[in-house]
């Protein structure tokens, strides 16, 4: 297992220098994706409270970023954890109304969808944000920018925050916390009833989910070059990031991981060969298939499943 | 602020609320008996929508008589939904019956999305612009025609369900649906009854809000939002606090937008969601908790 991973972290490392430009940016995609899912995983998958508004905090960690960039020349390599932390307050926000109120399922679901919305409107009616057309960035391909000619950086980066994020939740998954938040996920009452402090584990949660979402806004903000709150805030980026950790597997490390790699490409298949004709909403309408035919064929997601299958085989042999 | 202004856009709002009724009306009957929460509840409004608009441009149909018929498609469309999907995860964990109408929300969004464009529709009536004028305040015809239809709808609902057989067997499924099995009902057809004239529901109310508002595939979402944020004020699963509900949201977002820039008036409803989340999420008319 350790070998096979070694074996398929020096593949990624090697790759960017025999793929194309348009394969690169697909690999960028499912890495910055597989991130993101990761970072939701920490709250959704490992303890159970499912938000639907996780693009707020990608764009507030994207907006804090790129204006600190525009308007005091910050490094967004710095600037990067002020979004990181922005995000994190708005986290605890969210965190502290919601648990605190008790509101659990799909009443803290709305209140995520909720707080993103709010977030978008208010954004697009700030004048120093751009407002609705949002902010764009200028090329100046200086690296202490974050901007660089050569997309095999981004490609580099993008696999970086994966892996960070993987080694970040890997080392939650085995803490304390990490059973805490299992045990919140399987039963609340039950786990508080053993003495766990439910109240401060899912904030925890949040907070650190939120923090490395923000963190991610602004890699998404550099490397489109732009911020519009439609796209930054909107229910659809919160749909992205959360179908690839439940597509994968949520709850599990390699779920996140592997949801990216089964539907980043997906997307792409059915956006080059149907945006094409004007028909722009094929590939949410193939996320939602796969959505529906994993609750109703692989409620674990795929990752559970093909491992049942591998340790199977094993057994029977 | 001028009065006259006000009671107008109060009056309005009022009228207006009664589609947002019988929306709310629709997931409400869906929650109370099924427990699911239907995501795609805005999705199919659209749906309801787009039906009338082609009706009135194909066939010279009034919406206000081809909503029997938008109802009639999308009762369908709820049996087809609660037959084919919604009876498999009746067991599974709650999150997962979400993720579910998560993905047929999204389906149906698109599909709109792909078959009718993403401009902006209105729908024709020959009622469209007929106002009557009571001294200083105006009504406007197409939403007194609109509130009557949505109120005598809601009336046969209500007396369907509490008068009719199946009707009360629908209620005692909402009640206990162990119970209902019991005494011999069969509740997979019961819930896919129930959830096709939940539908039927939304349906018709999008029939009719096609002539008062535009409308694109994209406006799903957002009516999906108002229809939770009437529910929950209204309480889950309560049908009279789903009525209510409708009325006091709609007048409230036509004063927001009167009082304030009309491009916040969505702001309004989502402060609205987040105060009666924490403050009272079983509503103000009492009712069930998911």
């Amino acid at each position: 297992m350790r070998w096979a991973a070694l074996g398929a972290l020096a593949v990624l490392l090697v790759l960017p220098n025999f793929l194309g430009s348009y394969l690169l940016t697909v690999f960028i995609f499912i890495f910055f994706y597989a991130y993101l899912g990761q970072a939701w995983n920490l709250l959704g998958g490992y303890g159970g409270q499912i938000s639907l508004g996780h693009a707020a905090f990608v764009g507030i960690g994207g907006y804090t970023s790129t204006y600190l960039a525009m308007t005091y020349k910050l490094s967004p390599w710095i600037g990067m954890f002020v979004g990181g932390a922005a995000a994190a307050c708005l986290g605890a926000v969210i965190g502290y109304l919601g648990f605190r109120f008790g509101l659990r399922g799909f009443y803290f679901i709305l209140l995520t969808v909720a707080f993103a919305e709010i977030c978008r409107l208010v954004v697009s009616h700030v004048e120093a944000l751009g407002g609705a057309l949002g902010l764009f960035i200028t090329f100046s391909g200086d690296p202490w920018q974050f901007q660089f000619s050569d997309n095999r950086y981004y490609y580099y980066i993008a696999l970086g925050l994966m892996l960070a994020a993987m080694g970040i939740v890997a080392l939650v998954e085995r803490s304390r916390m990490g059973a805490y938040l299992a045990a919140i996920r399987e039963d609340e009452d039950a786990s508080e009833a053993l003495g766990v402090n439910a109240f401060g584990t899912k904030l925890a949660a949040i907070v650190l989910s939120a923090f490395l979402t923000g963190v991610g806004g602004t890699f998404y903000a550099n490397y489109l070059f732009s911020l519009q709150p439609n796209t930054a805030f909107g229910i659809p980026l919160s749909v992205e990031i959360i179908l690839r950790p439940i597509v994968g597997g949520s709850g599990t490390l390699m779920g996140p991981i592997l949801g990216s790699f089964i539907l980043s490409p997906l997307a792409e298949v059915s956006r080059a060969y149907f945006a094409k004709g004007g028909l722009s909403g094929v590939h949410l309408i193939v996320y939602g298939s796969l959505l529906i035919a994993v609750v109703l064929f692989f409620p674990r997601g795929a990752y559970p499943y093909l491992r049942g299958l591998v340790r199977g085989r094993r057994g029977g042999a | 602020m001028d009065p006259i202004l006000l009671g107008q856009a109060a009056l309005n709002g009022f009228l207006f609320g009664g589609v947002y009724s019988l929306m709310a009306v629709g997931l409400s009957l869906i929650f109370g008996v099924m427990r699911v929460i239907n995501i795609a509840h805005g999705d199919m409004m659209v749906w309801g929508s787009y039906l009338a608009f082609i009706l009135a441009f194909r066939l010279g149909l009034d919406p206000f008589v081809s909503f029997v018929l938008c109802a009639a498609a999308l009762f369908c469309l709820g049996v087809v939904v609660q037959r084919g999907l919604v009876n498999r995860v009746l067991n599974a964990p709650h999150e997962m019956q979400i993720l579910l109408m998560l993905g047929v929300a999204l389906v149906l969004e698109n599909l709109a999305l792909v078959v009718f464009g993403p401009d902006t529709r209105r729908t024709e009536s020959a009622y469209g612009l007929a106002t009557v004028w009571f001294g200083p305040i105006f009504v406007d015809v197409a939403r007194l025609i609109t509130f009557a239809l949505a109120l005598a709808l809601s009336c046969a609902l209500y007396l369907f369900l509490f008068r009719s057989d199946l009707g009360k067997l629908i209620r005692a499924a909402a009640d206990n649906g162990y119970g209902a099995l019991v005494i011999g009902a069969d509740v997979e057809r019961i819930y896919t009854v129930a959830f096709g004239i939940g539908a039927a529901c939304v349906g018709a109310a999008g029939a009719l809000m096609s002539a008062l508002l535009p409308f694109s595939p994209a406006a799903g979402f957002a009516q999906t939002v108002t229809s939770f944020n009437i529910v929950i004020i209204g309480g889950m699963g309560s049908l009279l606090g789903a009525f209510l509900g409708g009325l006091i949201v709609a007048v409230a977002e036509s004063l927001g937008a009167v009082l304030l820039v009309p491009s916040l008036k969505e702001l309004v409803g989502f402060v609205l969601l987040v105060l009666i989340l924490l403050f009272r999420p079983q509503g103000l008319f009492g009712g069930k908790t998911p």
